[in-house]
């Protein structure tokens, strides 16, 4: 004989299941309410915009210095604000501090973990923060004297439950925010190591985030395996815009220097730019010829110049108005999967698998 | 997991996602012949500033190798 509750709990479930449609339905409405918004406002595309604009000269950017002593590939690396020293971190689970002027290794640190993909130096120069497999951010102060065993003073601030992908220290050397393979983005105080927010909207693993210019106010964009980039309000935690036009891993984002815009490189061979006020794509950079995925970009100091690290082991340079390329800098003898423009935009660094980093100007 | 704690906490998921696309929604948006102009601008006001965009005289810039001097 059947229990009298059997109804009830099938009835419940029948309501449940047909509220989780009405909401499907409405989801997908919204979707396409939002693609059609976004589409009305397409009236022109920015390369269309850019026609009179002059066109580049030729570039001559050569290698102009080479950072050898890691002994496995170079995953991540970022400048001081001094505009002469780098951070780098490795495959080997070493952190190094370079002179870029003089290629003297200033600090050396080695990590408990393998596949440190993410470093990141702090703004008053004091400091470097990094971390990778061990699923934590750590910040190590950095010492005058050569001598001194940094990882002794080593501050655990960031704990994920995967692995690290990035890090950035926000305008002071107190707040740290970084991305994990457990897809949320995090915000932490570095003295107490308490989380102050978290960012919750990824599908995936997020791979890559950028904090805007400062002027902008209090954003950041992240990108990630669900092909999604999502810009961020660090105080209230909220994903205020989101964008999904890439077909693969977004491996790479960074503002515009106005803070208006911000450029992607993905997986799927392409670097694009997204327009934060007009909310949609407004250009892609991409050529037939280009079919390995893009790792890391970086934008000139006026923004018109979009350098991009591929896995083809080159860099190409964006015109970014007009959507074409000016040039390709070969060296790396293998994939490149980090570069940053210099704060004064005199050069940009790109790190490499083939364990080097390059400096050019 | 029975089949309606599964159905409740997809219902919590899609009642997320139905709150967050209409935040998405909302958002206000300019014309892109508006936003690519003041990219434009942008770009072309701070051109003169750009290094590796203009290139500066290798003796300004301390990565390229300064000219050796020829002696007379």
């Amino acid at each position: 004989m059947r229990s009298p509750l059997v109804p009830e709990m099938a009835t419940q479930e029948v309501q449940l299941n047909e509220t989780l449609s009405h909401l499907k339905t409405e989801s997908e409405t919204l979707k396409t309410k939002l693609e059609e918004e976004r589409a009305k406002l397409h009236d022109v595309e920015l390369h269309q915009v850019a026609e009179k604009v002059d066109g580049l000269g030729q570039f001559v950017m050569k290698t102009r210095r080479t950072l050898k002593g890691h002994g496995n590939k170079v995953l991540c690396m970022d400048w001081c604000k001094d505009k002469r020293r780098i951070v780098s971190s490795s495959q080997d689970g070493k952190v190094i501090v370079w002179d870029a002027f003089t290629t003297n290794k200033e600090h050396a640190v080695t990590m408990p973990c393998t596949w440190v993909m993410a470093c990141a130096y702090a703004p008053s120069g004091c400091a470097v923060a990094c971390g990778g497999l061990d699923n934590k951010c750590s910040v190590y102060p950095l010492s005058l004297d050569k001598n001194e065993n940094l990882a002794a003073k080593k501050k655990s601030v960031a704990m994920h439950t995967n692995y690290l992908s990035a890090c950035s220290f926000t305008n002071s050397d107190m707040q740290i925010l970084t991305s994990s393979g457990d897809g949320t983005c995090a915000l932490w105080d570095v003295e107490s190591g308490q989380l102050l927010q978290s960012f919750h909207g990824h599908a995936a693993d997020v791979l890559c985030l950028d904090l805007a210019p400062s002027e902008t106010g209090n954003t950041f964009v992240s990108g990630g395996c669900d092909k999604k980039a999502n810009v961020w309000d660090m105080r209230s935690g909220q994903c205020i815009q989101s964008f999904e036009t890439h077909e693969s891993d977004i491996n790479s984002v960074r503002y515009y220097p106005s803070g208006d815009a911000f450029a992607s490189g993905s997986d799927d061979a392409t670097c694009r730019l997204y327009d934060l006020r007009a909310d949609r794509e407004v250009a892609i950079y991409s050529k037939e010829s280009i079919i390995f995925g893009v790792s890391s970009v970086d934008f000139s100091l006026s923004g018109r110049l979009l350098f991009g690290g591929y896995n083809d082991y080159t860099i190409n340079v964006w015109d970014v108005l007009k959507g074409t390329r000016v040039s390709i800098l070969f060296g790396h003898e293998n994939r490149v999967s980090t570069l940053r423009v210099s704060p004064d935009g005199t050069a940009f660094c790109s790190g490499s698998w083939d364990h080097t980093l390059r400096v050019w100007a | 997991m029975s089949n309606s704690s599964f159905a409740s906490s997809s219902l919590v998921i899609a009642q997320k996602a139905v709150k967050q696309l209409r935040l998405e929604a909302s958002v206000r948006r300019i014309k892109v012949s508006q936003a690519a102009a003041e990219l434009k601008t942008f770009c072309l006001q701070n051109a003169h500033k750009d290094p590796l965009l203009t290139g500066v005289p290798s003796s300004d810039n301390p990565f390229r190798p300064p000219k050796s001097c020829v002696l007379l």
